[in-house]
């Protein structure tokens, strides 16, 4: 039930702007509505995405956070290779990673 | 009229979004051509208003209360709901077309129950196509959404009755109507893994959607589905749903595997009308 709060705190953040402009300033009082844990609330308000990636968050929903937070692509997919390094494989959900943590593309490995 | 046109095309936000990371330029644009043709031949059906069958993505449907299928009913929408800078796409207002898509909902529910919304924002699952399709937004839309990303998902075979429906709501309403399936096939997007293509499955499901295959289309297990095409396989709904509102034989008018920054075998194809 935990993650499906988290999930859902990123679901209204990103499709209200009005959450999004005060979100930096005011977080304690934007989640203290939902029922979430310590590492939960702790990955939202560092932005941890690697460990947010690792709880089971959708990766739509995610991928919508991530870009509200203004995070490149190919850092954004790092920090969830990161986080699986860091944390472990994906605990929750349909979005886990299948392999290595390799890049698939050429553009990410050029850089 | 009728069903005056329908087609496939891929919706990944790379598309606009990651435009100017792109090593392969010329395959890029051949794309983009693609596309830009797939627009040139809605133009030209005169079509009325573009029904748009998306793969929603949190959006405006969460796990409290998800639909197997919705159709959008209001007199506009706005989007995207991503940063416009990230999806390379500046929010806009879209027309809607509620008259008709309440007629529209009204006869498909004779044979499916399908949900209605007069609230809709747009994510890269609609804005994308129509960037490419509608430039100018001044064709009027009648968003569709099929749950493709909150398990448990429709069952393959009532995506294909959803189809059948709006074909028939099409052929009973007095406007010229076109109709898109947006999705991807293999993909593993918003993952690591973004990137990651099963070409030779892309292809041998491509096949049977061109030959719109009922039997071989229906055939696939979500878990094999998850297995070989990835969770972005799941969306292969959408496809199935135009193919099954077309009827007829398919052109693959494009397909290529060589970009994969876009996260997605990019796709284009019509169908013929039958």
């Amino acid at each position: 039930m935990s993650l499906y709060n988290l999930q859902k705190f990123l679901y209204e953040l990103n499709r209200d702007e009005s959450i999004q402009a005060n979100y930096s300033e005011n977080i304690d009082t934007l989640i203290a509505g939902y029922s979430l844990t310590d590492e939960e609330i702790n990955a939202l308000k560092e932005g941890d995405i690697g460990l947010l990636y690792v709880l089971g968050v959708n990766g739509q929903i995610l991928m919508h956070y991530a870009a509200l937070l203004g995070i490149e692509w190919f850092d954004y997919l790092e920090m969830m290779r990161e986080g699986v390094r860091i944390h472990g494989p994906v605990r929750d959900g349909v979005y886990a990673m299948t392999g290595g943590g390799e890049s698939f593309t050429n553009e990410e490995k050029e850089r | 009229m009728s069903l005056v046109y329908s087609g496939v095309l891929s919706h990944a936000p790379g598309i606009t979004g990651r435009a100017h990371l792109v090593d392969n330029i010329e395959k890029r644009d051949e794309f983009y051509a693609a596309l830009d043709n797939q627009k040139t031949e809605i133009l030209a059906t005169g079509a009325e208003a573009i029904v748009v069958i998306a793969a929603e993505h949190f959006a405006n449907f969460f796990m409290n209360n998800m639909p197997a299928y919705c159709i959008g009913i209001s007199e506009n929408y706005e989007g995207p709901i991503e940063d416009p800078e990230w999806l390379g796409i500046q929010k806009t207002k879209i027309p809607g077309a509620p008259n008709l898509g309440k007629r529209l909902t009204k006869n498909i529910m004779q044979t499916v129950d399908v949900a209605y919304s007069e609230e809709w924002k747009f994510d890269h699952g609609i804005m994308v196509p129509l960037n490419f399709l509608t430039p100018k937004y001044d064709l009027p839309v009648i968003p569709v959404n099929i749950n493709c990303q909150g398990p448990p998902l429709t069952p393959l075979h009532r995506a294909w009755a959803f189809g059948e429906a709006l074909r028939r709501a099409c052929d009973e309403a007095p406007e010229k109507i076109a109709l898109v399936g947006t999705g991807g096939i293999s993909h593993w997007p918003a993952t690591p893994d973004s990137g990651k293509i099963n070409e030779a499955w892309d292809r041998e499901f491509l096949g049977h959607l061109m030959r719109n295959d009922k039997d071989a289309l229906l055939n696939y297990s979500d878990e094999e589905t998850y297995n070989d095409a990835g969770q972005g396989g799941f969306e292969i709904r959408t496809f199935i749903t135009a193919a099954a509102a077309a009827q007829g034989n398919g052109e693959l008018q494009f397909y290529t595997a060589e970009l994969p920054i876009f996260a997605v075998g990019c796709t284009v194809a019509r169908f013929e009308i039958k």
